[in-house]
């Protein structure tokens, strides 16, 4: 049986990945690029569309994150608007990363916006719980972090957003996972660089063994949306991927291009992939008790499921 | 019985390098950083006979095609012939647009003045000169001048500050030596570029490995383990000798000032890149 939340949701959804390839700054005119992207999609609207991380700024802004970051309602009202000048009233649901203005305290947040006849709601905002401050990455000299994880009924089910560090904390996909999350969306901005391999830059090979990691132990989708272009010498990876609940990759972007990822997430292929290997009931039933050890720091539970 | 197995012992040799994955990935930095960002087409290339700036050039006509690639050389009364036929060699097999300026005489009309010039000194004006000459070719022509340094020369310090890395785009500033040695074979660079041994060219028999004190393999293995973090002490217990090891500390940390813009006196708390802080394509 679906759980309550996910009873309206289809059980089989088109998704579209936009990895945008942003000019640095311009939001103005990489809202109109993303308008030409949505036109594209017109002719076989999804139902689902994400962006990456910091997707119509680009990623390293530094200081500039004070001159250009919105408010979620400004994002979400613009993806709308231009969703809805593409592809009209056909309903949607846009989940994009911006730098978020909350009344003077910044954020790198990625929001999920349903837009439809009757105009357009924020579902679910999610702000960057790890920010990434060392080497190359700078985050936390301009922005605040997030606090929380929260679960949301998106038009796929029961859904989460992690944005790019937040993943390679294995903990919360766990957490998104065990408060019911079939979907994992990751925004994410990846500057590549190690090129010793084979083939493969070795922080996309790395990329790829987290994300593959967390869709096999969790039953669950994950759909990365990265960002693409170099900026300022650094090369955003783009590679943009949907991982099934197996572990598989379904399908994948190149590194350096603007492109669109067309994909179909199926519930069934969840249930399946969760039928054959049920680790996540077995950490559903183990995750309070290694919680619940008095030598953890602060444990607070993880109640708190979707709700419709 | 049991079968042991251990981890294989510490490697002394330079890093690697896929030199396909590495084409790509540079061809995609020039294409934006010149076409999709500056929307300039053309690329001035100081052409030294040297197999760093053959690579840069080869890179630079795949990513914008060889008819918008202006290779100039420069060289000065004393520079190798070889240098010059070694450079009019990449013109040809890359087929690039090709100019030929003397730096003589303008080199000579300062130094005329300053006959106590030791040859580091002079060696220095060169550089300077050469620059001035590819941003000129480069208004000249609407191009961008494009860097030929590579991470090896960078960290030892063996450049001409404001000279050799001024062109505001360089695809080779983060590959070692060895690592542009491989990948000018993969694109297919004139052998004997290659294979001859790098020199700065400003005095006869001069080689860089030989003004270094070390040859670029076994600087390049240090540098490579010394950018990680390791101390002195861990590279000796690796196998690096330990003179090999001081060399190359030495020069990487008696250089790091030629790797930042100048120095600037901070009054405010506005200061330009210390608070005032704006990345370069924004």
């Amino acid at each position: 049986m679906p759980s309550p939340e996910d009873r309206n949701a289809a059980s089989q959804v088109a998704l579209a990945i936009v990895q945008t390839k942003p000019r640095k700054g311009r939001y103005a005119e990489n809202l109109a690029d993303l308008a030409q992207a949505f036109e594209q999609l017109a002719a076989e609207p999804p139902d689902l569309v994400v962006l990456p991380e910091a997707a119509l700024t680009g990623y390293f802004l530094e200081g500039a994150v004070y001159d250009v970051a919105l408010t979620a309602e400004r994002f979400a009202s613009d993806l709308a608007a231009t969703w809805r000048t593409a592809c009209g009233e056909r309903p949607v649901e846009l989940i994009g990363g911006f730098y978020e203005n909350d009344d003077g305290t910044y954020y790198n947040s990625a929001v999920a916006v349903r837009a439809d006849a009757g105009g357009w709601r924020i579902e679910h905002r999610h702000r960057k719980l790890f920010l990434p401050t060392y080497g190359v990455f700078d985050e936390a000299r301009f922005v605040s972090r997030g606090r929380r994880l929260e679960t949301f009924a998106a038009v796929c089910g029961c859904s989460a957003i992690a944005i790019c560090e937040d993943v390679w904390h294995s903990i919360v996909p766990t957490i998104a996972a065990v408060k019911g999350a079939r979907v994992l969306f990751v925004p994410s901005a990846a500057p590549g660089r190690g090129i010793d391999g084979a083939g493969e830059l070795t922080s996309v090979v790395r990329w790829h063994e987290v994300l593959r990691s967390i869709a096999l132990e969790h039953g669950m989708y994950v759909v990365y949306a990265g960002l693409t272009g170099f900026e300022g010498g650094k090369g955003m990876t783009g590679s943009s991927c949907v991982v099934d609940p197996r572990g598989e990759f379904r399908v994948r972007a190149p590194l350096t291009e603007a492109s669109i990822v067309r994909a179909v997430l199926d519930w069934r292929e969840v249930e399946l992939a969760r039928a054959g290997l049920p680790l996540l009931g077995d950490l559903a039933d183990v995750l309070p008790d290694l919680l619940l050890d008095d030598q953890l720091p602060l444990p607070r539970g993880i109640g708190g499921a979707c709700t419709p | 019985m049991y079968t042991v197995v251990r981890e294989p012992e510490p490697s002394l040799a330079p890093p690697g390098i896929d030199p396909e994955l590495a084409e790509r990935w540079l061809v995609a930095f020039l294409r934006d950083e010149l076409i999709e960002r500056r929307h300039v087409h053309r690329a001035v290339v100081g052409l030294s006979g040297g197999v760093d700036s053959a690579v840069t050039a080869a890179l630079c006509a795949r990513a914008l095609g060889p008819q918008n690639v202006h290779a100039v050389r420069l060289p000065y009364a004393t520079s190798s012939p070889a240098s010059l036929s070694d450079a009019r060699a990449v013109v040809e097999h890359f087929g690039l647009q090709e100019r030929t300026i003397e730096i003589t005489a303008a080199v000579d009309g300062y130094l005329q003045f300053e006959a106590d010039a030791d040859a580091r000194r002079r060696g220095n004006v060169m550089a300077r000169v050469r620059m001035l000459v590819l941003f000129d070719q480069s208004a000249k022509l609407g191009a961008l001048p494009v860097g030929t340094g590579n991470k090896t020369e960078r960290l030892l310090g063996y450049f001409t500050w404001h000279a050799d890395d001024t062109p505001p785009v360089n695809p080779l500033g983060d590959l070692f030596k060895t690592q542009v040695w491989a990948l000018a074979r993969h694109l297919h660079v004139p052998p004997a570029l290659i294979a001859k041994a790098p020199s700065a060219d400003l005095e006869a028999g001069q080689t860089d490995e030989g003004d270094l004190g070390i040859s670029y393999p076994r600087a390049d293995a240090i540098l490579a383990q010394l950018l990680l973090g390791y101390s002195d002490a861990q590279l000796i217990a690796r196998g690096f000798a330990a003179a090999d090891v001081a060399l190359v500390r030495g020069r990487a940390d008696g250089t790091h000032w030629k790797r930042h813009l100048p120095t600037t006196a901070m009054l405010t708390n506005t200061a330009i890149n210390e608070f005032y802080l704006r990345p370069v394509d924004y």
